[in-house]
């Protein structure tokens, strides 16, 4: 196990498994399809993010860098959360970006009963450490269990 | 986060508990980038990201609620996003079906919400909304509280206006308290160029391209971008703002560029030149064979990469009344040349129903319908997520269009001659 050690953007405690992309996540593009139509497992639509297309992201630790692409990100983020259909927590290797900072917050001030706990500047080796399919636990504190 | 007392009496509630909850939010989006404080917006117009009445968004169309029943909406007036769906776009009965009872069903209640909530006037639907004929032009140095990608980085880069990234929802919000967090690319430090870009091209190089290239490379950072006056000039008229319309909303899309920088030709750059250019900045040389790897390197997603193209679309973002002329010229110049009347599959242009009004008024409306091209004022984004419409082979000139949807990318030269060729 390793433990790395973020910043919290929205506080959280959760365990989940790990997806993972070392690419910028591109919010719309990868859930506005499953978002639209219902799809249970919310399967990344983003045909070019390779590492993720076609993966459940729901109830995942979704680990990356940043997200990128259109400004609606962060409301579709929002969506997902108010629908209840988001990844299980959001854990940045980088600096949080303004879209992913705005679904985060958007989600934890106006939708009641669902927490999806978000970390960031988790450093370089996060990334390069973390495995799709391994183990999280993410603390209140923005501690990050990897194993 | 320092707030003044009228921000902080607001976020205690002072003024109800739905404003409460909207500074809130833009506290706890401005502390996430260590912000140390608010700052007012100066703009006329808002303008924001979301415009469609799409089932699935109903979580918005609840909280917009929210904020009209708690009578707390902004006096600053705004324009929005384009319509999802004219009739004018060819469509069959299916797609139409699934546009009409799936997707866009909240579409004429949503519109009446973005009436109540300050709608400059029915026509305000265009990502372009800067544009003359539209009207919502900012001033150099203004503070926005817009999202729209490809608007955000023509606001910062062309027009000198101050404007983060933000998120579609958080635009109106920071409207409604009239304050933004200041930080990232409202601030001098941040506006700096982290990357110089080195445009060392034999020919003007495809804004589309060059942007996607750039936008790939640099992600969020501001690119200083050094060699593109050579192609497109020292002045800002009308040919290099369209350029830099599609160039932007290019680096917007395939990365998350908020601001560029173009030595000579955009304002910053032209006061302030190399001091723009941040110490240690990364270097990104750009030739012939490094657009041209770009290119190749795009998916193709279509289920047959061979299939014929069924429709086009040309105006992600929006056209200018400018590039609508100039289309409708090489079109013509084109078919004259291959001996054919009309385009040889389905053509959209897309621009804002202003620029469209203003268009119609000039001699060139008639010559280009008799092309067989469409104009229409839809979001052509809005059209491919029809799950229908996106197995259906679409081509673009939008590097947008196609890092969102199934549309197949070509350069305008390469639109011109599938558009005009025909079978030969």
């Amino acid at each position: 196990m390793k433990t790395f050690q973020g910043r919290v953007v929205t506080a959280g405690c959760v365990t989940a498994e790990a997806v993972v992309t070392k690419q910028g996540f591109n919010t719309l593009a990868s859930l506005q399809m499953a978002l639209q139509f219902g799809d249970k497992d919310v399967k990344c639509g983003d045909q070019n993010n390779e590492e993720l297309h076609g993966k459940p992201l729901i109830g995942k630790a979704l680990c990356l860098p940043q997200t990128i692409g259109s400004t609606t990100g962060g409301l579709v983020l929002y969506c997902a959360c108010a629908m209840e259909k988001n990844p299980a927590c959001m854990l940045f290797a980088n600096h949080i970006d303004s879209l992913a900072a705005a679904g985060a917050v958007l989600a934890d001030v106006w939708v009641d009963g669902v927490s999806m706990p978000v970390v960031d500047c988790l450093g370089e080796e996060f990334l390069e450490y973390v495995k799709d399919g391994m183990k999280i636990t993410v603390k209140e504190n923005g501690v990050v269990e990897v194993e | 986060m320092i707030l003044t007392q009228e921000q902080q009496a607001i976020l205690d509630g002072a003024r109800g508990e739905t404003l409460a909850k909207v500074m809130k939010t833009l506290v706890m989006y401005g502390d996430a980038f260590e912000a140390e404080k608010l700052v007012p917006i100066t703009s006329k117009y808002n303008h924001l990201v979301t415009s469609f009445g799409l089932k699935v968004m109903s979580p918005v169309y609840d909280l917009m609620q929210k904020i009209l029943d708690a009578d707390v909406a902004s006096e600053q007036k705004f324009s929005v996003d384009p319509r999802p769906i004219d009739k004018n776009v060819p469509a069959n009965f299916l797609q139409n079906f699934v546009f009409n009872k799936f997707m866009y069903t909240k579409q004429d209640f949503y519109e009446k919400q973005l009436e109540k909530l300050g709608l400059m006037d029915k026509d305000a639907f265009t990502c372009t909304c800067y544009m003359d004929e539209v009207g919502n032009t900012p001033k150099k140095g203004d503070v926005l509280s817009w999202a729209e990608s490809s608007a955000v980085v023509y606001a910062n880069s062309v027009l000198g206006a101050r404007c983060n990234r933000n998120s579609g929802i958080i635009d109106i919000m920071g409207s409604i308290v009239g304050y933004v967090p200041y930080f990232g690319l409202l601030t001098d430090e941040g506006r700096k160029a982290t990357w110089v870009v080195k445009v060392q091209t034999t020919k003007k190089p495809e804004a589309q391209l060059l942007g996607s290239a750039i936008g790939m490379k640099v992600m969020e950072d501001v690119p200083y971008v050094v060699g593109l006056d050579k192609w497109i000039g020292t002045e800002l008229d009308d040919n290099a703002k369209a350029y830099l319309k599609d160039f932007g909303a290019a680096t917007a899309s395939n990365g998350a560029v908020g601001l560029y920088h173009i030595e000579n030709l955009t304002p910053e750059a032209v006061e302030l030149a190399s001091a723009l250019i941040a110490e240690d900045a990364k270097e990104y040389i750009i030739d012939d064979a490094e657009l041209e790897r770009v290119q190749k390197n795009y998916p193709v997603v279509w289920k047959n990469p061979d299939a014929k193209p069924k429709l086009c679309f040309v105006g992600c973002p929006h056209l200018s009344l400018e590039q609508l002329k100039t289309w409708t010229v090489n079109i013509e110049e084109k078919l004259k040349e291959n001996s054919n009347k009309k385009v040889s599959i389905p053509t959209v242009f897309t621009a804002a129903p202003k620029v469209l009004e203003a268009f119609e008024k000039t001699e060139y409306a008639a010559r280009l319908k008799a092309t067989g091209v469409i104009t229409s004022y839809i979001c052509p984004l809005m059209y491919m997520n029809n799950p229908l419409c996106k197995k259906m082979p679409v081509i673009t000139s939008s590097n947008k269009l196609r890092t969102y949807t199934s549309a197949k990318y070509y350069t305008d030269g390469e639109i011109l001659d599938i558009l005009t060729k025909g079978g030969k």
